[in-house]
Order: C-alpha cells, then sequence, then structure tokens
C-alpha cells in the first residue's frame, strides 16, 4: 500500500482508539454481570436493540436527545429488574448453561416483541443537532460525536470504577462476587445486590444501544453483531474483568482500524484472529480468573 | 385361519380398491378442470428478514397487476392469483417453496426473487421444470447462457445498466479521481466493473478500490484512508443496510466536503431509513421513483392505483418491479389466450410495454427488459415539500440496447 503519511497513520490511530472504546461500551455491561453474577446474558445485544428503541421513542416523545440519553438506561435498567426478579433468580446455583439459554430465549423474545411493536423495517436515528459534523484534530476531521461517545464512555467506566472500588456498596458486590454465604451470613441480602447489579448490567447496555444508533442505525436485528463483538471482548479481555475488558477492547479496535488500512477485506476477521491468538497463549483471557467458567 | 375366508378378504380389498379408484377417476377431471380456471403465480420474496419492507411492498404492487387482470375480465374469464411465499432470503428456503408451488400448488408462472443468490436457485428449479420465471432481482447472473433458459425472463436493472447509467451521469459533472468502497461479494464487484467501463472512455481513474466485508457495522477504519485522498468522487457499492451505515458515517466523517457520494442503487426505502441528512446531496440510479409520474402517464397511473390500494403511500422502487414483473406475464398470457409456456413465452418476446415508466421490452437473446435508468440525487431536509418527496430526478438515462452487456458477453450465441 502506498500513500500512507504519518497524518494518516496518526488518524487511523485514533480512529482505532475511537473504535475500541465503543467496543468498550458495548462489552462493559455483559463483562460486569458475568464478573459479579457468572451469568453469561445472551441477550445483551436484545437489551442493547432495546436501548436504540426506546431511544427513539422516547426522542419521539420528547423531542431532547439528552432527556432521551438519561432515561433510556433507567428505562432498560427496570426491564433488567424484572427479567433478574422473575427469569434469572430461580437458576442461581444451577449451573452455567441455565441462565445462558434462558438469556439466549429472551433475546429472541424481545427482537420479536420489537418486531410486533415498532415494525421489521427499522428507524431513522439522526444525530443530534449540536453533535453534528467534523472537527479538525489536526490530522484529520473527526467526527464530533464520536468524540462525544468517547467522552461519555470514559467518564462511565470513571463512574463505574468508582462504585466498584471506591464506595462501600461497591465492597459489598466485590464480597458477594467472591463468597456470597459469608456476605449473607454478615446481614447482607445479597439478591438485593445481584438484582440491582443485573439491572446495572442491562442498563449499560441499553445505554450502549442508544449511543450507538446515530452511527449504526435501528432495527431489530441490531443487536447481533454486538452480542458477537461484546463477547469477542469480553472473552479476550478475560470474562468478568472490567479492566480486561477496557484494555481488549481498545487493542481490537486499534487491531481492526490498522487491518483496514493495510487489507480491508480482512477487517472483520482480524478481531477473532486476535481471539484466537489469546485463547491459545492465555486460555482465560487477559486479565481473566482461571477457573472462572468451572 | 382357513384359506375360503383369506380368498374371501383378498376379494372384498380388492373390489373396494376399485371402487374407490373409480370413484377417485369420477371426481378427478372436474377438479382437473377447476384448476385450469384460474391463473396461478407463485411469487417468493424474503417477507422476514432484513429486506422485508420491500417485500411488503412488491406483494402490494404484485396485487395490483392481478387485480387490474381479473377487473377486465381475465383471460376469457379465467381469474389470476398470487400465491405469495416466504423465501427467507434462503436460498435452499427458495428452492423448495418454488418447488411446492410448481408441484404441489400447480401454478403457471413463477414471479419474484429479490437476492442474487435466491434467484439463481428459483431459476434452477423453474428452468428444471419448464416453467416461466419472471426475475426482479438487481443481479442478472441468471442472465448469463450458463444458468440462463427461454423460460428465465429478468425485469430488474442489473448492475451493468445501473452503474454504467450513473457513471456516465456522474464522472463528467463531479470529476474523475474516484474512490470505491466496495462490499465484498458478487454484487459489488460487478458494480465496481460496471463503473470502471463506464469511466474508461473518460479517462476516470481509480484512486482505491476498498472492499469491506459484507454487513460491516463500522465503517469508521476505511474514512481515513478516504479522507486522505480526496477522491472527486467516493462510490459505495454496498446494499441495504450497509449503504445506509456506510453513508451515515461518511457524511460525519465530513467527507462531502471534498468529495461527492455516489451509490449505484439508491433505494427510496434505504433512504426513508437513513434520514434525510445523512443522504443529504447523494447522487445515485434506479429503476423507478414515484415522480417520474410528473413525467410519464404511465407512471401516474401506476402510482394513482397503488395509493388508492394502499392508504396514499407511494409504491417503492422494488414494489413497482413486482407490478412488473406480475403485468407482464398476465398480459401475456392473454395475448396467447393460454398458459401454455411455450406460447406465453412467444407473446412475452414480442412484448413492447409501458407499464409504469416508459417504453420497455425484452431483448431477444437473455430476455432481459432494456429500460430508463433514472439518475435521482437526495433532497436536503429543508426542501422536501412531503416525506415522500426525497429525490429529485436529475437525469433518465433512456432505454438502450447497446448499455448493457453484449449477448456474446454473456455466453449466448447471438
Amino acid at each position: 500500500m502506498t500513500g500512507i503519511t504519518l497524518d494518516l497513520l496518526l488518524l487511523q490511530v485514533f480512529t482505532g482508539l475511537a473504535l475500541g472504546t465503543i467496543f468498550v461500551l458495548l462489552a462493559v455491561g455483559l463483562s460486569l454481570i458475568f464478573g459479579l453474577l457468572t451469568v453469561v446474558n445472551f441477550a445483551h445485544g436484545a437489551f442493547f436493540m432495546v436501548g436504540a428503541y426506546m431511544g427513539v421513542y422516547l426522542l419521539g416523545v420528547t423531542g431532547s436527545f439528552w432527556f432521551s440519553l438519561v432515561g433510556v438506561p433507567l428505562v432498560v435498567g427496570v426491564l433488567g429488574l424484572v427479567v433478574e426478579r422473575a427469569l434469572i433468580r430461580p437458576l442461581y446455583g444451577r449451573g452455567l448453561d441455565y441462565p445462558l439459554l434462558l438469556t439466549f430465549g429472551l433475546g429472541y423474545v424481545l427482537v420479536d416483541l420489537i418486531r410486533i411493536g415498532f415494525g421489521i423495517e427499522g428507524r431513522t436515528f439522526s444525530t443530534p443537532a449540536a453533535l453534528q459534523g467534523s472537527v479538525d484534530i489536526g490530522v484529520g476531521h473527526f467526527p464530533l460525536y464520536r468524540l462525544f461517545v468517547m467522552a461519555v464512555t470514559a467518564l462511565l467506566l470513571l463512574a463505574l470504577w468508582w462504585l466498584i472500588e471506591g464506595t462501600r456498596y461497591g465492597l459489598i458486590i466485590r464480597a458477594g462476587a467472591r463468597d456470597p454465604d459469608i456476605v449473607r451470613v454478615l446481614g447482607v441480602d445479597v439478591s438485593r445486590v445481584w438484582l440491582l447489579v443485573f439491572a446495572l448490567g442491562t442498563a449499560l447496555a441499553g445505554l450502549a444501544g442508544i449511543l450507538a444508533a446515530p452511527m449504526r442505525g435501528v432495527y431489530p436485528e441490531m443487536g447481533i453483531p454486538v452480542l458477537i463483538e461484546a463477547f469477542v471482548v469480553t472473552v479476550v479481555g478475560g470474562m468478568g474483568s472490567l479492566r480486561g475488558a477496557v484494555v481488549a477492547g481498545l487493542l481490537i479496535g486499534m487491531v481492526v482500524s490498522l487491518t483496514s488500512l493495510v487489507a480491508p477485506p480482512m477487517a472483520n476477521i482480524s478481531m477473532f484472529v486476535v481471539m484466537a491468538l489469546v485463547l491459545l497463549l492465555r486460555p482465560s483471557g487477559l486479565f481473566g480468573r482461571a477457573g472462572l467458567m468451572g | 385361519m382357513s384359506q375360503s375366508h383369506s380368498v374371501a378378504r383378498r376379494y372384498f380389498l380388492k373390489t373396494t380398491a376399485a371402487g374407490i379408484a373409480l370413484a377417485a377417476a369420477g371426481i378427478a377431471p372436474r377438479r382437473a378442470r377447476a384448476q385450469a380456471e384460474t391463473i396461478r403465480i407463485g411469487f417468493p420474496v424474503p417477507l422476514t428478514g432484513p429486506f422485508g419492507t420491500e417485500a411488503k411492498d412488491q406483494v402490494a404492487a404484485a396485487e395490483i397487476a392481478v387485480k387490474e387482470f381479473n377487473d377486465a375480465g381475465g383471460l376469457g374469464g379465467r381469474r389470476a392469483e398470487l400465491l405469495v411465499r416466504d423465501d427467507k432470503l434462503n436460498p435452499g428456503e427458495a428452492a423448495t417453496r418454488t418447488q411446492e408451488l410448481i408441484e404441489k400448488d400447480k401454478v403457471h408462472f413463477v414471479v419474484g426473487s429479490l437476492s442474487a443468490a435466491v434467484q439463481l436457485s428459483v431459476n434452477a428449479v423453474t428452468k428444471a421444470r419448464g416453467v416461466i420465471f419472471v426475475s426482479i432481482s438487481q443481479s442478472d447472473a441468471i442472465n448469463e447462457a450458463k444458468d440462463w433458459s427461454k423460460y428465465t425472463f429478468h425485469e430488474a436493472l442489473n448492475p451493468h445498466m445501473t452503474a454504467g447509467a450513473v457513471g456516465r451521469y456522474a464522472f463528467p459533472k463531479f470529476g474523475k479521481r474516484v474512490v470505491f468502497l466496495t462490499a465484498d461479494y458478487a454484487y459489488g464487484h460487478e458494480m465496481v466493473r460496471g463503473f470502471q467501463r463506464a469511466g474508461q472512455p473518460l479517462g476516470v481513474e481509480t484512486l482505491a478500490d476498498l472492499r469491506h466485508p459484507l454487513g460491516t457495522t463500522d465503517y469508521s477504519p476505511f474514512l481515513p484512508r478516504i479522507q486522505a485522498l480526496k477522491p472527486d468522487l467516493l462510490i459505495l457499492s454496498n446494499f441495504g443496510k450497509d449503504q445506509v451505515n456506510s453513508i451515515k458515517q461518511a457524511t460525519d466523517f465530513g467527507l462531502k466536503k471534498t468529495t461527492r457520494l455516489v451509490a449505484p442503487v439508491l433505494l427510496y426505502t434505504a433512504r426513508l431509513g437513513g434520514g434525510p441528512e445523512a443522504f443529504e446531496g447523494v447522487v445515485g440510479g434506479t429503476s423507478y421513483y414515484w415522480r417520474l409520474e410528473e413525467k410519464v402517464p404511465s407512471a401516474r397511473a401506476f402510482n394513482d392505483k397503488f395509493r388508492a390500494a394502499q392508504g396514499g403511500a407511494v409504491p417503492s422502487d422494488y414494489g413497482a418491479l413486482g407490478y412488473a414483473g406480475v403485468r407482464s406475464v398476465l398480459t401475456a398470457a392473454k395475448g396467447a389466450g393460454s398458459t401454455d409456456p411455450e406460447k406465453v413465452i412467444t407473446t412475452l418476446r414480442a412484448l413492447k410495454y409501458d407499464w409504469y415508466k416508459g417504453a420497455q421490452y425484452y431483448r431477444g437473446c437473455d430476455h432481459q427488459a432494456v429500460q430508463s435508468v433514472l439518475i435521482i440525487e437526495s433532497k436536503k431536509a429543508g426542501a422536501m415539500k412531503n416525506p415522500q418527496d426525497v429525490f429529485d430526478i436529475v437525469h433518465i438515462d433512456p432505454p438502450d440496447e447497446s448499455t448493457l452487456r453484449s449477448c456474446q458477453e454473456l455466453g449466448h450465441k447471438a
């Protein structure tokens, strides 16, 4: 390939970082639920899609993107509460495959419910007026909206990190993940912790949905590639490791971006190559704890 | 068990069987006559899946053609009926459904298919059973001699015609330095070849042909390079969601400041899905856009019928193809006075028609519909008079056999 200047390379690297941030955003909810509940949430892509549709709905009702951005995670979080309480809770202690199969089915149900409610043809979701267009970042033009998504994701990760590592509540969550029985003996209602963690994970999926809508469009099947992307990031980073999800997301964004520059048709497959290599060298992922799946 | 008992039973069985056979024979001719009375058209389209909207529009438009035919008295009193089947955008499913349509439902004609792969599998079934098939898919692989048969007709445009017409319009107007962003499969490759062939005599220069995997959701990794190349034209040879997302994201990257975005096929439904901001100024080709009614009387007549049947909605490009395909076979059957495939083929081949977009006919060697290609430009949100007013027709490339791939090139003798 000729014509690769330093500016182009730098812009490509930055694009990779931005793409990586989106991957982190897509994966963080999945990773959180697995890390703390050991539930492999196959409905993650569907919650993402529901988030985008809720965004369309709230935007239609209120006319404000900002209001929708706050409203969507709340609505999808409430849906998560209901799902955990009614469907997931009876399956705790039964092994990994029970909630996996349940959420797999739930994903299909949600997609079809959206098809029934909103039609199969998809919806338009315009970039909010204040975030349209591109800005010159020194090495080229970059979409303002993607910069915004990067910023939101960074803030979100800081807040999550603070919640889990820096608050009393986070202490209970971490303790509950390690040994629920002892925490229960200490007088903490562990099932309430799990309920809230599951809801938080789905709220994050919903938020990712509305944030992705202006870039990727809104249609019932939009969660399918996202589920795959989120799983690749989570597996590479180590199932259940938040830090792993961040590092893996950025790494994969970078690999996809640079592959697109030198060998465009290989762009999609490059992330799976990374996954295969990581699994060969470190079967539990970059930051994963061995034996968690057992 | 005694011997006589056994014989008696065999006798009983024999006589009853004969009786049933006789009774059946008595009924059979009457049922066969009843079947001959309706003209059945099998219509496999992808009702479920990503092209469900287009498929439903095709059904709605095809039903109009059937109604028209029936209202005009049918074929000497024989009415037509549309048998819609969901091909699920899956070649295997389509082959099974088509086989059922032919063997179980005894259809006289098959019209339909949207995807290139489905079209090939439907054609294989209809060809083997000697049933006329009018394809409304944008790919023309079935027109090549190795897959074609005299039962094969192609009503839609093909990549070569569309890309050629768009290229002949866009290159002189917007510039000669071109980057292609192409979905990496047969349809995308065919489009690029079409553009390059049209561009060659005009001195068009391909700066890069970037192939992206089918179904890519994020195009950002491709865009810095395109930005750095600063082409006059970015040609997006992709389809459906891929097209919507790539146009949207190219717009976000500010590419429109230096570059004109061009798509070989710009679908009405894709533009509705992508929104006016992203598509503003994008130029592309289409077989039909409803505002053709401002210039062509048959378009107005078709739109009015569609509006009346569909509560004011206008037909999409794909929908119109469903109408044209069904109207062609029904008109040909009427002209032949029969549903006999050989006779209908003769009348179809001789047909000079104007169903909805001006003059058309099927080319002799491969039965490709020779027709105009509309060049359209997506309007800005502020300039739209109503939500249906999404494109301006900026040019009409007239029907001309010389814009098609030649018969020899497709492997036909003449």
